[in-house]
């Protein structure tokens, strides 16, 4: 009887010690669901979410407290890709996508306020007080916060054209689909 | 490696041993269309639409304005990086417009192109000197010479020659190869080049084997043009180049003319996947591309014209053209006595891996070889596709040893992770695949999705992880202003100032600052005035 | 012109699946001549029937999917199902089990996984099994070979015992019907006999059963046609046979009075038309060439196992099933080394 209670005490204590030693060297640092959820996210900052930035957002879809299908600009690959990591269920977007486009500043109309400097959360848009401003297309999100706070409504939202460079060969046609739908996978592994 | 008896019988015949590579078809080859004319001049086309970004690496930058008088010769767009290519005026005239026009691309979609109208008279530029004496000169000059004349790969990649000219630090190129294998159907540009200007395909690898002081020279030409083997041994007997050059005829099989598989074929190595062909000391160049060079160096010309193979059996007189760069496909084929019978197809290249044209009036680029009109019967449309049944046909006939019945199920379910894991960036486009599918699915299509759908996701990824960063950038940068203000105004109350902080970031320069321009700009743009603020 | 996008190869294909299937029946053929040849005309009877059912279940499937019924049933992968499912079974049996064996294959073994391309399982094995262990006495009762019969059935007999499941008056079962060569061998040894006793049997040839060994014969002769027609490539059957071979010829060597030697095995049986026709099915077999071989080893060393130690005479349909299963794990493990890269994946 005593042995018994000796052994399993022991045992005890030894995973006991075991979890304690694990959990302080193993100990992870922020927050990693967090991290690949935020990777995941195209970093407009457009804030269409709710929340103020992506980062919020994953933090936020990380705990568990929001939906995946927030994300507007990410689209649907985007919820596919949440759901394959976090193992919900995917959801439908709540609006329609748009496609990508950048802001241009109309620059007969900028009177140089700055307002819109200050709201582009990824300061893609260059300028000084009473200069014109410029937008940098290349580092533009296309996220929109730049304007609301236009006071001479001087910017719009330009559609990134297609072009060659850009150009993406199609899925294959319906042809290739009408016999089967996509069905499980049969592979090992 | 397995002794055949192939390789003892070479062994014996004292023959240079070739070896295999996996898979590939046999083809109707289709070239006795348009192999037995010699190479024709286009008569100079009215207009001249020349795309300014007809190479791999970055487009060219225009030299030329609207109106302006150009000569022929005269480099109306200069590269801008290392891996690019300038353009030269194919014939001398006037510049009409520059300006997006649909070009020869799958999408059918436009690029920028310098339009010109021809004067007719064809009038020369002035142009550099002949280097004849390019032995004595510094390489480096030879080479900027190439550079200067536009040339790239005209085997269909278009890659800048000049760039693989260069000797590597790295890894002592030892092989220069010479392409002349052809081995899509239909094309015969290479065949008759080498047929009618074998001295000049010589004289330009003399060059190129001089540029990159290789040991030998290895030119691969498909057994099914015994005359072009033919030509280019004769001239070879003639020129001293006899100790380190051999015409090496190869078994007609598609596609021994990939560049991977030529290579393959003569020197039994293979180009180390995601890598080129200079990692294992060779490099490989087209016959078009030789004789660019040497009418680049030796006649200080520039790329302007190139040799192009009109066939198919929808054309009345199928044939090979020597034709200006920019000259529209509609010349070439009323050139040729427009259509037999209404054209199923149009293709660009060769019908295994070249793409469909929307339209014809596209001009003619440096890279294009090929100008295919198939008839209903050459090409019909594939019944449509069926499940596939894991026949394993296409894994056969790979010449790159992939599983594309694998990467078919992964395009297909857009599993864009595990779809790499079976190599697809391995996968050359050759489309054997596809020719043998019992199923008639569109394999290279998906395979071509699926590549292509990376590349995007890559770069919005990049996008992404720049966004995120500048977005870090900001808030950090707020933060410390904050902290900044923050100090101040504590220093400030410190010192018990009398004044009120004045605030000289640029949080609001004044509401009425603001109010009156937003009146200027109204009257000014007659906008409805909004009242989101 | 057309607006899709189509990529290359702008060539016409060379190849079709219902032209596969085809050349597939086509060779099947003097197997079944002979197999009617010796066990008479309900070998026809049971391949008539076999199709009918499953063309008539393929497309009630493709119907109810709301999909063209027309373009699954051309592609003749039901037929080819049908008429292997229908060699495999007795030559004498109900019309009902062959609907239900056939009802098993089509629809649950090929249809509900997706239809042709997407069944792990080789429908016509599957329901052969199915049946096997349902009704095993119906699936054991084999007709005697016809030059050791009392009485052939003929024709209108056959038709008989297959649509009314009664045998015409004045015959017996035990007088038509004989165990199958395999069974036999398998009675007679765990009786104690030894070989030599036991090939006093009418029932032998010269290598295996009697009649047996023909059929077996001329099914290799269509397997071989299957080979020059590039519709099946060496690795499994030359690999089943092989791996079948090797162990028998092992245990025939050390002891050939209790085991029999391997042309007994390979020309009893189904190991023939299961090496060229069965387990070459390209859906439920390897794709890669290492892995078919290794696929055909193992069916054939699975085929021994259960031939000499297992609960059943012949195992061609088991061993072929158990290595569906393990199919896309050998592919995974088994892919070629690819151009260009220096070391062998895994």
């Amino acid at each position: 009887m005593l042995a018994a209670i000796l052994a399993i005490a022991a045992l005890a204590a030894f995973f006991g010690a075991l979890l304690g030693y694990s959990a302080i060297h193993f100990r992870v640092e922020g927050d990693p669901i967090a991290d690949q959820v935020e990777s995941l996210l195209p970093q407009t900052q457009c804030g269409q979410c709710g929340y103020p930035g992506c980062r919020p957002y994953a933090e936020a879809v990380a705990r568990g407290e929001e939906d995946i299908n927030k994300c507007l600009p990410g689209g649907e690959a985007a919820v596919l890709a949440l759901a394959d990591l976090l193992g919900r269920e995917p959801l439908a977007m709540e609006a329609e996508e748009k496609p990508p486009a950048v802001a241009v500043i109309d620059e007969t109309a900028c009177i140089g306020c700055t307002l819109c400097l200050q709201a582009c959360p990824v300061d893609a848009i260059i300028g000084a007080a009473r200069q014109l401003h410029g937008v940098i297309a290349a580092e533009c999100t296309g996220c929109e916060l730049c304007l609301p706070p236009c006071p001479v409504d001087c910017i719009s939202m330009v559609p990134v054209s297609e072009g060659i460079l850009r150009w993406r060969w199609p899925y294959p046609g319906k042809r290739a689909q009408d016999v089967n739908p996509s069905i499980p996978e049969r592979d090992a592994a | 490696m397995r002794v055949s008896p192939m390789s003892i019988a070479h062994l014996l015949s004292n023959k240079r041993r070739l070896w295999k590579f996996h898979g590939g078809i046999h083809v109707p080859d289709e070239k006795a269309l348009s192999n037995a004319h010699a190479i024709e001049t286009l008569p100079l086309p009215e207009r001249l639409v020349i795309p300014l970004h007809q190479h791999i690496g970055a487009p060219a930058r225009p030299l030329i304005k609207v109106g302006e008088r150009v000569l022929k010769g005269q480099m109306i767009a200069e590269p801008s990086g290392f891996i690019s290519a300038p353009v030269h005026a194919s014939s001398s005239g006037q510049v009409i417009a520059i300006e997006m026009h649909p070009v020869a691309h799958p999408s059918g979609l436009s690029a920028l192109c310098a339009i010109i109208e021809t004067d007719g008279e064809d009038t020369w530029a002035e142009l550099p000197p002949p280097l004849s004496d390019y032995p004595q000169l510094d390489s480096e000059l030879v080479r900027e010479r190439i550079r200067w004349a536009g040339v790239v790969g005209m085997g269909g990649a278009a890659f800048p020659t000049s760039v693989k000219l260069v000797p590597r630090i790295d890894r002592k190129i030892h092989t220069l190869v010479v392409n002349g294998a052809e081995c899509e159907p239909y094309i015969t540009c290479d065949d008759r080049l080498m047929r009618e200007r074998a001295g000049r395909i010589l004289e330009g690898v003399r060059i190129m084997h001089h540029l990159l002081g290789v040991a030998e020279v290895l030119i691969g030409i498909e057994d099914n043009k015994p005359e072009a083997i033919e030509q280019m041994r004769l001239a070879l007997a003639d020129t001293d180049m006899r100790d380190y050059t051999e015409i090496i005829p190869i078994p007609t099989i598609y596609p021994s003319g990939g560049e991977k598989q030529l290579i393959r074929i003569l020197t039994g190595k293979e180009v180390p996947t995601t890598g080129i062909p200079a990692q294992i000391g060779i490099v490989c160049q087209n016959p078009g591309s030789a004789v660019a060079v040497a009418d680049a160096v030796l006649a200080g010309r520039p790329l302007i014209s190139r040799v192009i193979t009109v066939t198919g059996r929808a054309i009345a007189q199928p044939r090979n053209l020597e034709v200006p760069v920019g000259t529209m496909a509609d010349d070439l084929i009323a050139h040729c006595g427009g259509y037999r019978q209404p054209p199923r197809k149009l293709v660009c290249g060769g019908p295994m891996m070249g793409f469909e044209l929307k339209q014809t009036s596209v001009p003619v680029t440096k890279a294009a070889n090929c100008l295919l009109a198939l008839s209903a019967e050459e090409s019909p449309d594939p019944s449509p596709a069926l499940a596939c049944i894991r026949c394993g046909l296409c894994a056969e006939v790979c010449p790159a040893k992939l599983l594309p019945q694998q990467l078919y199920w992964y395009a297909r379910s857009k599993e864009f992770d595990r779809i790499q894991d079976y190599n697809l960036f391995d996968c050359i486009e050759c489309g054997c695949c596809a020719q043998v599918c019992p199923s008639h699915i569109p394999l290279v299509q998906y395979y071509r999705y699926a590549k292509t759908e990376i590349w995007a996701r890559e770069q919005e990824k990049r996008k992404a992880e720049l966004a995120r960063a500048r977005h870090a950038a900001k808030q950090e940068r707020l933060e410390r202003q904050k902290q900044e203000r923050q100090a101040r105004l504590n220093k400030q109350k410190a010192a018990l100032a009398t004044k009120p902080s004045t605030d000289t970031s640029a949080t609001a320069p004044g509401k009425a600052a603001i109010e009156a321009a937003r009146a200027r700009a109204t009257a000014k743009k007659v906008a409805i005035p909004t009242d989101k603020q | 012109m057309k607006s899709t996008i189509v990529s290359s190869p702008h060539v016409p294909r060379v190849n079709r699946v219902d032209r596969g299937m085809l050349q597939v029946l086509l060779a099947l053929v003097p197997g079944i001549v002979a197999m009617i040849w010796f066990f008479g005309w309900g070998v026809l009877i049971n391949i008539v029937l076999a199709v009918s059912f499953a063309v008539a279940a393929e497309a009630a499937v493709m119907l109810a999917r709301g999909r063209s019924p027309l373009a699954a049933i051309g592609d003749l992968s039901a037929v080819v199902s049908a008429v292997l499912f229908a060699i495999s079974v007795p030559p004498i049996l109900s019309w009902w089990l062959i609907l239900l064996g056939i009802l098993f294959a089509i629809v649950l073994v090929k249809q509900l996984y997706g239809g042709i391309g997407y069944n792990p399982f080789n429908p016509a094995m599957a329901g052969y099994a199915f049946l096997l262990v349902s009704y095993p006495v119906a699936m054991t009762t084999w007709l005697e070979p016809s030059m050791l019969a009392e009485h052939s059935l003929s024709f209108m007999e056959s038709l008989r015992v297959t649509l009314s499941g009664t045998l015409p008056p004045g015959l017996d079962w035990d007088v038509i019907s004989s165990a199958t060569p395999l069974d036999e061998m398998r009675g007679q040894l765990d009786l104690g006999m030894t070989m030599e006793q036991i090939r006093q049997s009418p029932l032998w040839g010269i290598l295996g059963g009697h009649g047996w060994e023909w059929i077996g014969g001329w099914f290799l002769l269509g397997g071989i046609y299957l080979l020059w027609r590039r519709i099946i490539t060496w690795h499994i059957p030359v690999a089943m046979l092989l791996g079948l071979s090797v162990c028998a010829g092992v245990f025939w060597i050390i002891d050939p009075q209790t085991y029999p030697s391997p042309a007994f095995h390979l020309f009893s049986g189904a190991a023939i038309l299961g090496a060229f026709f069965i387990a070459t099915d390209p859906v439920t077999a390897c794709t890669t060439k290492r892995g078919q071989f290794l696929f055909g080893v193992a069916i054939g060393v699975i085929v021994y196992a259960i031939r000499t130690w297992g609960g059943y005479p012949d195992a061609v349909a088991f061993a072929v099933l158990l290595m569906n299963i393990a199919a896309p794990t050998i592919d995974y493990y088994t892919q070629p080394r690819v151009f260009g890269h220096g070391e062998k994946r895994l």
